[in-house]
């Protein structure tokens, strides 16, 4: 079941093209990893989904509900945690998520006493003496505390310290269970490779590549780590082969998946002694999209 | 030893100064161009010692005492003496209101933001911060006191002499020392900018009251404030230079506190306690409008005491105003003259007005504070939550009426009992406060216009400032300018009727409220159609 969709979502800002036809969809009870650097676009598809931003062209629904039309009646169902948390200096972390509670309606006291322990928020303080992490905490501690049943999560973790971090994790993987939807855009790559089911890369406004880790790994190829009797004089002119680096008397090397076969046939002439295989890390996979390809754009 | 403490404290100076390159020289140019255009208007509007002495009687009532200070050379009421003695203590409240906001910036504000700390990591003193503000300071109210006095003298005006210019400089200059050394004191106390600056401002309208009680009452009173010591200066009459003496060498000693206070505390401490907050939010605070109400709470609670002061203030003068009038050539070209009332009742709509265009102030900011959230990024929070656009600025509207209903009353009603109690005349007190609700209107209409800037053009919500500042004009200044009537009703202020002098007119009050209205379902439309942030 999709809970929510875009299709050639665009958002043009005078000239400028933030969004560039971005087409995501995340299913119920799915993790959906939107990664990509900053300035990428990806706050902006954000604020289109929760309906502060209107989109120049395309669509994009939640619930099957149009996110610009129906944003009262989509939030009573969604929690959303900013990267960047401005809070009001003057009141309480305690007194902001009450507010941001009531708010959205439905509130469940014990929820939010046992997440303020759990991340360890002191809430009797004014929200001017917190720093960065807490504010994400006050945040966090509001939409976890909400029964939503869509989590939109932009960057939610870049202040907090590694144990916070495993709270937050683990808080995901709660809602995941059951059964909860959860938008999370982020650029700490190893948190997305632990955390999704599905990512999409954004670039320049564009989505590059989206899909299961796993099809996104296929795509990408394998990483091989051999170590052979004789050396391979025409590895690195082989079709397919990249990355070649020696590592202790080894070399480990990239192949793309097609190629994988004769690569495989070609090394085997040389007296294999040692061959590790693993599937490339989210951050190869990124890099590999970035690349020489001109990080960024303007946010 | 030294070094510890003060190491580096010229560099900082420079660096002080170097960051307020253009605020110390716009507020110093503000004292003086204000100082010098009312002296010379002073001597214009009362040209000879008649028109001056007229002005002496009224200023022997109590509430006049209670409002500039105690009157001297009341016998002789000459220029000198009359700009002293009506001006000197409101421009000194304002040069203390300056020395509190500059000192607090450059201390608590840069402490609390963490620039300190990075100052402090360098090879620099422990007290080089507080004491090159404090050198800043000393500066700039030097360079106020020597060019307000020199100014003064400058104008040529023949009973204000160079000693008694430089005297009136001077005292408001050792004003501005004493109000930098107490925030200086308050800024080691507290433990955030926000309540350094509160509790010197505090301070600083307890030192006028308390001077106020004391000069209408027991004089003992007016010595436990240093604004009562400014005043025995007698400026232009007697000359006294001991209370600067004494204002300056008082401020040394606070000064010399606050830094034994800086030396032994951590950075980033104060010594008032911090109390712990609320754990929770109150049933209030659950709704959009519970939320702006919370944020705007205490400027709001302060604009209502602010305008029932002001309504009170004017009412104080209600009873001496047929006297008054009678001598001032100029306040009768201000006035239309209208058969059939008396000269107070035809000053109560000018004055209503001048005080309806203030409380339209705290009305339109109450509105504007929707703008801000949004461009402090806070306004997604709420709207990413099951509030609609129409609900947020509705909140925002509403409240902004109430304030304005609000300001209204208190204006009218401060004027209408304070005026009665003075005044010989039988007027009811049901017709101030219909002259000041008359204005209520206009004030929606402002409000509505400002609503219509956020929905379509967040960029330029300044514009509805302008339109009051141009409000302000016509209305008040319209009857000596002689502004043709179109001109005036350019301002929706131009269209309340002039009661008492004109009859209620419900028909124009309530088209007034239908434009509105008009305008703020087209701001609804615009603020539902627009981009939040952007």
């Amino acid at each position: 079941m999709t809970i929510l969709q875009t299709k050639g979502l665009t958002k043009k800002f005078g000239d400028f093209a933030a969004l560039d036809g971005v087409d995501i969809e995340v299913g119920k009870g799915e993790i959906y990893g939107f990664i990509g650097p900053n300035g990428a676009g990806k706050s902006t598809t954000i604020r289109v989904l929760l309906g502060i931003l209107r989109a120049t062209e395309g669509q994009a629904t939640i619930f099957g509900k149009d996110v610009w039309k129906d944003a009262v009646d989509i939030h009573k169902r969604v929690a959303y945690v900013p990267g960047d948390v401005n809070l009001w200096p003057n009141l309480t972390g305690g007194e902001v998520i009450d507010l941001f509670i009531k708010l959205r309606g439905r509130t469940d006291k014990n929820r939010r006493e046992e997440l303020i322990r759990r991340f360890d928020l002191d809430p009797s303080k004014k929200c001017r003496t917190y720093s960065k992490g807490n504010r994400q905490k006050v945040a966090l501690v509001a939409a976890f505390s909400s029964d939503a049943d869509l989590y939109i999560l932009d960057e939610p973790t870049s202040g907090l310290d590694p144990l916070m971090e495993r709270v937050f994790q683990e808080c995901v993987m709660e809602a995941k269970a059951q059964g909860k939807s959860i938008l999370l855009s982020s650029h700490i790559l190893s948190e997305v490779e632990k955390l999704c089911d599905k990512v999409a890369i954004i670039r320049q406004g564009k989505i590059i590549e989206k899909g299961t880790l796993h099809e996104l790994r296929h795509l990408t190829g394998t990483i091989l780590l051999v170590e052979t009797r004789q050396p391979m004089p025409a590895l690195s002119e082989m079709k397919g082969v990249r990355g070649i680096e020696e590592k202790g008397g080894a070399l480990s090397f990239q192949v793309d998946t097609e190629e994988l076969d004769n690569v495989i046939r070609y090394i085997s002439g040389f007296g294999v002694v040692r061959m590790e295989s693993s599937p490339p890390t989210l951050e190869e996979l990124f890099m590999r999209h970035y690349e020489g390809a001109g990080v960024g754009g303007v946010s | 030893m030294e070094k510890q403490f003060f190491a580096e404290t010229a560099s900082l100076s420079r660096f002080v100064l170097r960051r307020d390159r253009l605020r110390i020289p716009i507020w110093i140019f503000a004292f003086v161009a204000a100082t010098l255009l009312i002296a010379v208007a002073f001597t214009d509007l009362y040209q000879n010692a008649q028109e001056r002495q007229a002005i002496a009687e009224t200023m022997k009532n109590p509430a006049m005492t209670a409002m500039v200070g105690p009157g001297y050379g009341l016998a002789n009421y000459t220029a000198g003496a009359m700009m002293a003695h009506q001006m000197l203590l409101m421009t000194a409240v304002v040069v203390g209101l300056m020395n509190i906001l500059l000192l607090t910036r450059h201390t608590r504000t840069d402490e609390e933001d963490g620039r300190i700390e990075l100052v402090r990591s360098l090879p620099v003193g422990r007290l080089s911060n507080l004491v090159s503000a404090l050198l800043v300071m000393v500066l700039v109210n030097v360079l106020l006191a020597l060019i307000t006095g020199t100014g003064l003298y400058a104008l040529g005006i023949e009973t204000m002499n160079l000693e008694g210019s430089l005297l009136y400089g001077a005292a408001l200059g050792a004003t501005g020392l004493i109000f930098a050394a107490i925030t200086a004191v308050f800024v080691q106390l507290s433990q955030n900018a926000r309540s350094a600056i509160g509790l010197s401002i505090g301070f600083l309208l307890l030192a006028y009251m308390v001077r106020a009680i004391g000069d209408v009452g027991d004089e003992a009173i007016s010595w436990l404030s240093p604004l009562g010591w400014i005043l025995k200066a007698e400026v232009y009459v007697n000359n006294y230079w001991w209370p600067v003496l004494l204002t300056v060498g008082v401020a040394a000693l606070l000064a010399a506190l606050a830094l034994y206070l800086n030396s032994i505390r951590d950075l980033g401490a104060g010594f008032l306690p911090s109390r712990p907050g609320k754990m929770h939010a109150s049933g209030f605070l659950a709704s959009p409008i519970g939320l702006a109400i919370r944020l705007q709470r205490t400027g709001m609670l302060a604009w209502a005491a602010g305008l029932l002061l002001i309504g009170a203030s004017y009412g104080s003068v209600l009873g001496d105003l047929e006297s008054f009038f009678a001598d001032v050539d100029i306040m009768q070209e201000m006035l239309v003259q209208t058969e059939g009332f008396s000269l107070t009742e035809q000053f109560i709509p000018m004055l209503m007005s001048v005080m309806a265009i203030i409380a339209a102030i705290p009305a339109i900011m109450a509105v504007l504070k929707l703008k801000g959230e949004e461009k402090n990024e806070r306004v997604e929070h709420v709207l990413g939550r099951a509030v609609s656009r129409n609900r947020l600025l509705g909140s925002y509207v509403l409240l902004a009426f109430i304030v304005g209903f609000v300001m209204l009353s208190l204006a009218g009603l401060g004027l209408g009992l304070v005026g009665l109690s003075v005044m010989e005349e039988e007027l009811a007190l049901g017709m101030f406060y219909r002259a000041a609700l008359a204005y209520l209107p206009a004030i929606l209409a402002m409000i509505s216009i400002a609503v219509l800037l956020i929905g379509w053009a967040p960029k330029l919500t300044g514009l509805i400032w302008l339109y009051l500042i141009f409000s302000f004009v016509v209305v008040y200044l319209g009857g000596l300018f002689q502004f043709p009537e179109w001109v005036v009703q350019l301002s929706p202020f131009g269209h309340v009727p002039r009661i008492p002098i004109e009859d209620m007119n419900y028909l124009k009050l309530l088209l007034l409220t239908g434009g509105a209205a008009i305008l703020a379902a087209l701001g609804f439309a615009g603020y539902n159609k627009r981009d939040i942030g952007r």
